[in-house]
């Protein structure tokens, strides 16, 4: 920083500069303090809670009981099996979306913004009818399974197994990789590109040690908006999956709506919220130092 | 680390303020407005299934009394117990299942049908009218009903089939009639569990931990032969030929199958099945009671009881309705089963719900 | 400007320009296939989707007598821009809040405003739905607010979790923008907001605008909070779907999302045709 010669003056810069960043910020503040925070509050007070006989959850007699539950063994399973299905739908749309968001950021301003929206517009019709139409695609006689039979994968038949889910996570989810990765990477100069291309000489290398660490925000931003919506989704793994083995987001939504269970449902989502949380700090930490 | 605390704390004042909003909020008085036969207070909030109501019956209900009936629609019981449940969400009037009825009985969330603002609904069948899940009927008067049973593709499973839940959860059967990895079951705990219990021969509503543990062990063996464990599309998968026999509700199947190119029926096994029946229901907080008691007044109608039956194909449980119910629906066995005598209807077990839910968990885990 | 230059460098050359165009062909497809699929069946005259039995338009016809339908769509179009417009202000005054400046408890704030993005949905609906119930005495009393209308709670709980993905893309865009810019506008005395809508804004817009893209898909897309917070009267088409999904798929359901869908591309295209007339003298751009 350039010396300045009252330390004073600068201490009052720098507060009123503080202040001025915090008043920015105050009305997303607010708005999250009232909208989130304090709801949140509400479902973890729940987790302590008791459930009476007929379902209700009620603010009394404090327990750990629904903590106790989250060491039984059916959690363990349903969870480690909602990682590895949420780490794979992620990493695909990381090889998917990451050639498509290059591609559309090296087309002329206007042809991305078209790119861009044909990317989105499928999203606008009903995710539950999307899903539904992947069912349509993936049965006994659908193109998808009579492709997969010719290009020769067995019979092609894949619906109601994990790959059918993971393969709807994929669909779902691979705009939310698209987007921040877009504008990771549109916005690279491609004049230190071109600079590394005259040091490198192999356009991968010019890749790998440029273009990629720099679009790391994007691909750290699109990872974790693929990873958690994967980890906790229910509708997808009902409708392809058939539902035959337990994911951590159909298993919470069982314990608030059939067992009208609200204290393991709540303590449950505060575990997944916890370690989603832990995660997502030791991604950025790990990212962060590598930028 | 310290940053962590912080948050901690917060949460914890916050959790705090929760539990201070909780107990602020004070008990229902138990007085209800008290309304007249046809009296109206308003426009009426209707909370119901989807595709379960005759708009024309809505449209003339309008006329007749000068109101707007709102229909909103809920795809389970659950969801709608999650909303009205918490109290202010503005509806007067619900369709809830039997087993639903009787927890916001006790929850009291629902007023009693107040008999003189509701006239017809001495047109209730005998059957329905002191139901287990409501004793008397205070509370609720029977909307729609039917049963969960199974539904078969037998041109598919190449002939008769014998009529039993073995079709769902037996190895040999599976062998047999070729239905290893073409068969579904209803995603739900108390369905799918008392499917279980009954194929045992016992009760659908059991609270024995051993009885349950074997019905747990019936459908960890056939996980591995089900297509889906699915509540809204058994009868399309076996129309479209994904599975062969399905779990689910009569009304479905009946709808489905007439778009189907194969011959298919649908049965409830004999060693007995569910019965449901959703009911019209007044919430406590109800804004507008005198019309919803209205509403109830005008469906309980013989001619417009026949007409919904004759619209959505659902079992009519107004007896004064049946002269006016077409023929074809009455003779249906799918919709009207002849032997009645091995139906059961399921009872909220209290505590027990929970185990129901863990069995279902752990059998597919 | 040297766009020409770097435009070299951006695209691959060879057998990889190639390869790169034809997987972004095949990932388009990969969108398209299934909006194929329920367009096709949109006009299937059966009622099972899935098996086609002849060409019809009866559904279409449904979807016109069908008022509650209709209702639900405006529901979903109203709650959509509003949300949308409210979570893009204040999450990109949030994202430039956190990227730009040093404040007492920011790290906390950065903690929470990630939290709306990594809690499951359904946590999030129950949460939003009991909260509601429990204050709604307490909104009240603000007058003008009436928290029994099922719109406000719709677009409340929208913002809430669409502040936080609008600012995640826009903070994506921040981080690798150096300041030297804004610096150099200060330096040379254009005020704040003449440096933010000089030079941040135009520089931050394309994250922006992926975060309202964002925004918009999340609002109309979302199922599991709308259905537990929606009330009377205000029922999201999604929600509606829903409720029709559990009595059984009927193509009518097809033919909504279809009717959305072209809507949705009409506007777009309007949008696109206004900015060309907008913009117009441009050269004629290489490719």
């Amino acid at each position: 920083m350039t010396e300045v010669a009252t330390p004073g003056l600068e201490l009052q810069a720098e507060r009123a500069e503080s202040r001025r960043g915090f008043l920015l910020g105050l009305p997303a503040v607010v708005y999250l303090v009232v909208f989130f925070v304090i709801p949140l509050g509400i479902v973890i007070a729940y987790s302590f809670a008791t459930r009476t006989r007929t379902g209700r959850t009620e603010l009394r007699d404090w327990n750990l009981e629904a903590y106790e539950r989250l060491g039984e063994s059916v959690v363990r399973a349903v969870a480690f099996r909602s990682l590895w299905i949420a780490v794979a739908s992620t990493l695909i749309c990381l090889a998917l979306a990451y050639p498509l968001a290059y591609f559309i950021s090296t087309r002329k301003p206007a042809t991305r913004n078209l790119l861009l929206v044909a990317v989105m517009i499928p999203f606008w019709s009903n995710f539950l009818i999307r899903t539904y139409a992947w069912r349509v695609l993936l049965d006994s006689d659908g193109l998808f399974t009579r492709v997969a039979a010719e290009v020769g994968f067995g019979d092609g038949r894949i619906l109601f197994t994990n790959k059918a889910v993971i393969l709807g996570l994929v669909y779902g989810y691979l705009p939310f990789m698209v987007l921040p990765l877009y504008a990771a990477i549109e916005r690279i100069d491609w004049s230190l590109v071109e600079g590394a291309r005259d040091l490198y000489a192999s356009g991968w290398a010019a890749f790998r040690r440029v273009v990629w660490p720099l679009s790391k925000p994007g691909v750290i931003a699109g990872s974790i908006l693929v990873f958690v919506p994967s980890f906790g989704a229910y509708v997808t793994p009902a409708i392809l999956g058939g539902n035959k083995k337990g994911l951590v987001g159909s298993y919470i939504v069982d314990q608030f709506m059939d067992a009208r269970n609200g204290p393991l449902g709540a303590s449950l989502s505060v575990m997944v919220l916890a370690v989603m949380l832990i995660g997502t700090l030791v991604y950025f930490r790990q990212g962060g130092r590598n930028l | 680390m310290s940053k962590w605390m912080r948050l901690v704390a917060l949460f914890g004042a916050f959790s705090l303020m929760a539990v201070a909003a909780g107990c602020g909020s004070d008990e229902e008085t138990s007085s209800f407005k008290q309304c007249a036969e046809g009296e109206t207070d308003g426009d009426l909030n209707f909370y119901n299934w989807s595709e379960y109501m005759d708009p024309d019956l809505i449209t003339a209900f309008q006329d007749q009394h000068g109101v707007t009936v709102t229909e909103d629609f809920y795809p389970s019981n659950e969801e709608m117990h999650g909303k009205v449940g918490v109290g202010n969400s503005g509806y007067d009037l619900i369709v809830p299942s039997d087993y639903m009825v009787s927890i916001l009985i006790a929850d009291g969330l629902i007023q009693p049908v107040q008999e003189a603002a509701v006239p017809n609904k001495g047109n209730v069948a005998e059957r329905f009218a002191n139901p287990p899940y409501d004793p008397g009927a205070v509370y609720s008067a029977a909307y729609q009903w039917g049963t969960t049973g199974v539904g078969v593709d037998l041109g598919a499973a190449g002939g008769d089939v014998p009529k039993t839940w073995g079709l769902l959860f037996d190895a040999d059967l599976a062998e047999q009639y070729g239905l290893s990895g073409k068969i579904s079951l209803l995603d739900d705990p108390r369905e799918t569990m008392g499917a279980a219990l009954k194929y045992l021969g016992y009760s659908l509503n059991s609270t024995s931990k051993t009885e349950l543990a074997e019905a747990e062990a019936v459908i960890a063996d056939a996980v591995g032969r089900v297509a889906a464990f699915d509540s809204d599309q058994y009868s399309e998968l076996v129309v479209l030929g994904e599975t062969i026999v399905g779990h689910g509700y009569s009304g479905n199947f009946l709808w489905d199958f007439e778009e189907g190119e194969s011959t298919y029926d649908y049965f409830v096994p004999d060693e007995g099945g569910t019965i449901w029946v959703d009911n019209m229901a007044v919430l406590a907080d109800a804004p507008h009671p005198c019309t919803a008691f209205a509403f109830m007044n005008f469906l309980l109608d013989a001619q417009n009881g026949a007409q919904l039956t004759n619209y959505n194909w659902y079992a009519s449980p107004n007896g004064a309705a049946e002269p006016h119910i077409d023929q074809e629906v009455l003779d249906n066995p799918i919709i009207y089963p002849t032997d009645m005598s091995k139906l059961e209807f399921i009872a909220d077990t209290g505590d027990f719900e929970i185990e129901y839910t863990d069995a279902l968990s752990r059998a597919r885990s | 400007m040297a766009k020409g230059v770097a435009r070299s460098t951006a695209e691959p050359m060879g057998w990889s320009k190639w390869l790169l165009r034809g997987h972004s062909a095949l990932v388009y497809a990969f969108f398209y296939a299934p909006i194929a699929v329920l367009t096709f069946y949109s006009f299937n005259e059966s009622q099972i989707v899935g098996r086609w039995t002849g060409f019809s338009m009866r559904w279409y016809g449904d979807f016109l007598e069908n008022d509650n339908v209709q209702q639900s769509i405006w529901v979903s179009v109203k709650v959509c821009i509003a949300s949308t417009l409210i979570s893009v202000v204040l999450g990109t005054l949030a994202a430039l809040s956190i990227e730009r400046f040093r404040w007492w408890g920011q790290k906390a704030f950065d903690a929470v405003l990630y939290l709306p993005i990594i809690i499951p949905d359904v946590t999030m609906a129950v949460m939003l739905m009991v909260f509601f119930s429990e204050t709604a005495e307490w909104f009240n009393v603000i007058p003008g607010v009436d928290l029994s209308e099922g719109l406000e709670k719709l677009v409340l709980s929208h913002v809430a979790f669409n502040i936080s993905f609008v600012s995640v893309v826009v903070r994506a865009r921040l981080t690798n923008l150096d300041a030297t810019m804004e610096e150099a506008a200060a330096d040379l005395y254009a005020n704040r907001w003449q440096t933010f809508r000089r030079v941040t804004l135009p520089q931050i817009m394309p994250g922006v605008l992926g975060g309202a893209l964002l925004a918009v898909t999340l609002s109309l897309d979302d199922v599991v909070v709308s259905s537990f917070v929606s009330a009377v009267g205000a029922t999201p088409v999604s929600v509606y779907v829903f409720g029709m999904l559990r009595k059984g798929v009927s193509p009518l359901i097809n033919a909504v999302s279809v009717v959305i869908l072209a809507a949705s591309m009409a506007l777009v295209i309007a949008s696109l045709v206004l900015e060309r007339v907008t913009n117009s003298p441009k050269g004629p751009e290489e490719e």
